[in-house]
């Protein structure tokens, strides 16, 4: 199997096919569960059976079923939030590199005071004055997250702003969105595309532990974050419970890095890029 | 080098400045303010006009920015919105439990990080440096709450060693204090030492790739020579913001955790503070965060700047 021209190492494939299987539950979730999310179909925490192979979960739901659910929220937010983040920090990091002058000290001064402080505590405050919901969830976590999309598509940008090609375009007199989207992304695809998947994990993660700590997403929806806090108190009965969607979070962040691991080593990036978490 | 250290210095509190504008700001953007957010939609124009008074909004932004900020300085935080308590009162015995829980875990963690950050770097492509290299590529990408209750299900509840929940009061000994913090402060360690031991590694492998090294080997020098002698010198500067990076991520780590094992420090009381939207203490603990945190990376780069040897000589 080749992908991108190269050979994937095991772990790489490994990495692939979680990564594809969770993408497929995610998609097609309401398809796979064998319940409703909803519907209470066993005892509290009723241990694993043949009709319900991870048992249930706090108030009788079945636990598989939530967890299928739970992909598609908490896979979705993070996902929307990554896009969100780097439409945001691409075009700001490129306009930034391309227009040069003011409007580069300032944008970058500006994400340098964002940058100090840190983003989990910058989260809490904005969700402690707007309250949460999905949409400010997704639109703090992004506009968050696109201050290290924007330090690195500035990097980028600026190294091929001076090129002789970039110069060509400008003197022939294409606007500053042409330049941007014809010239400078399609060279800085690549290292984008590796910190896409970073980026994804991060998210993926943020939602993940602000749901945890009961100010993400919130009830009825299922979310993997949620229910590890719903079940938490199950822990003190030896139970399995929370420990069941940690470990999809678990798996699935594990499996993106191992990806974008192996992407990071066959493209080989401007180094201390990865450093950054 | 003085000059450079001052400057610093100086850089630090602006930013400090800007960072308490910035938190400020954030709880001003709300669309209607703070008293129509806690009064609900029942309020009548009235007692919405009495309250805002009583939280001085009548007053332009930049008046109640600097009067807020001018009470932090004194040690004045306000009132909370919820339960009409001094925030400083409560804030003052949660902080000094955070910190009594972060420089536990960093105690052990710092240490341990750099170590076999070092002696993965020297053992470079062996058995040993692979197997680390997976081990700590899961250990920083599973949530910090996998890693808790992993440890609970193994340590508080298969052998029953350690309390799952870490209630700490006053007037605890210090024995008991660390027996009681023990698992939260594993889970940072567990956590922060991956992050550390990454980070130090390629610092180092990044100073052993220099030409100056690469001489220092075909001199005929030892490998550990060269790292002790030539390649650390010049990587204490890196390994210390990387430990400094480490520090101020487990400051934000702490609140996670604090969840988890139940914890009475500043992370849990933000959080509560969250989810009833009470805005002063979101606020105050915000600042007290950020501080930590832009503290922290103030003081390593002044520590880099000293420990630099072409610094330290002024020409």
């Amino acid at each position: 199997m080749t992908l991108f021209g190269h050979r994937p190492p095991l772990f790489a494939k490994i990495g692939l096919a979680i990564v594809a299987i969770n993408l497929l539950v995610a998609i097609f979730g309401p398809w796979l569960a064998p319940y409703d999310q909803s519907q209470s179909v066993g005892d509290t925490w009723a241990p694993s059976s043949a009709h319900m192979w991870l048992g249930a979960d706090q108030i009788g739901r079945d636990m598989l079923t939530r967890l299928i659910y739970g992909a598609r929220m908490t896979i979705g937010i993070a996902a929307a939030t990554t896009a969100l983040s780097f439409l945001i920090g691409i075009t700001l990091g490129f306009t930034a590199a391309v227009v040069g002058k003011w409007v580069d000290v300032v944008l970058s001064r500006v994400i340098d005071i964002m940058l100090s402080i840190p983003q989990l505590i910058f989260a809490l405050i904005i969700l402690g004055v707007f309250g949460s919901s999905i949409p400010v969830l997704i639109i703090t976590i992004a506009v968050l997250d696109s201050t290290r999309v924007f330090r690195l598509a500035r990097a980028l940008g600026v190294n091929l702003a001076v090129l002789e090609f970039v110069e060509a375009a400008r003197l022939r007199g294409e606007g500053l969105w042409w330049v941007i989207r014809r010239e400078i992304l399609p060279n800085a695809a690549a290292p984008l595309i590796s910190e896409f998947g970073l980026r994804f994990c991060f998210n993926f993660l943020f939602v993940a532990a602000l749901s945890f700590l009961g100010i993400g997403v919130q009830p009825p929806y299922a979310d993997w974050g949620g229910m590890v806090r719903d079940n938490a108190p199950a822990i003190n009965f030896g139970l399995w419970a929370p420990l069941y969607p940690a470990l999809a979070i678990a798996t699935l962040t594990v499996g993106v890095n191992l990806l974008v691991d192996w992407l990071l080593s066959i493209d080989a990036r401007p180094s201390g890029a990865q450093a950054e978490m | 080098m003085p000059r450079l250290i001052a400057t610093r210095a100086v850089l630090g509190v602006l930013t400090l400045l800007a960072v308490s504008a910035v938190i400020f700001i954030c709880t001003q953007i709300l669309p209607g303010d703070v008293a129509s957010a806690v009064l609900g939609q029942q309020a009548t124009p009235e007692s919405l006009q009495v309250f805002r008074q009583e939280l001085g909004l009548d007053k332009p932004a930049y008046i109640r920015y600097f009067s807020w900020l001018f009470g932090v300085l004194h040690g004045d935080f306000g009132v909370a919105l919820t339960n009409q308590r001094t925030i400083i009162e409560e804030l003052r015995p949660r902080f000094l439990n955070t910190l009594f829980l972060a420089s536990y875990a960093a105690v052990l963690a710092v240490p341990l990080g750099v170590g076999l950050g070092i002696l993965s770097a020297l053992r470079e492509g062996k058995l040993s440096d692979r197997v680390s290299n997976i081990v700590t590529l899961i250990a920083i990408s599973v949530p910090e709450f996998f890693v808790g209750y992993i440890l609970i299900i193994l340590l508080a509840i298969d052998w029953p060693w350690f309390p799952s929940l870490a209630t700490v009061f006053e007037g605890m000994g210090l024995g008991e204090r660390l027996y009681v913090a023990t698992l939260p402060a594993l889970t940072l360690v567990l956590v922060v030492t991956a992050h550390m031991l990454r980070m130090t590694r390629s610092s180092v492998l990044s100073i052993m790739s220099t030409p100056y090294v690469e001489m220092a080997f075909l001199k005929g020098l030892t490998r550990t020579r060269v790292i002790a002698r030539h390649a650390l010198p010049n990587a204490a500067g890196p390994i210390i913001s990387v430990v400094a990076l480490d520090l101020a991520y487990l400051v934000v780590g702490v609140v996670v955790v604090e969840n988890v094992f139940v914890y009475p420090g500043v992370g849990q009381y933000m959080v509560d503070a969250v989810a009833k939207r009470d805005v002063p203490v979101v606020q105050a603990c915000g600042l007290v965060f950020a501080a930590v945190f832009v503290g922290l990376n103030t003081i390593a780069d002044i520590l880099s700047i000293i420990v630099n040897p072409r610094l330290r000589h002024p020409r």
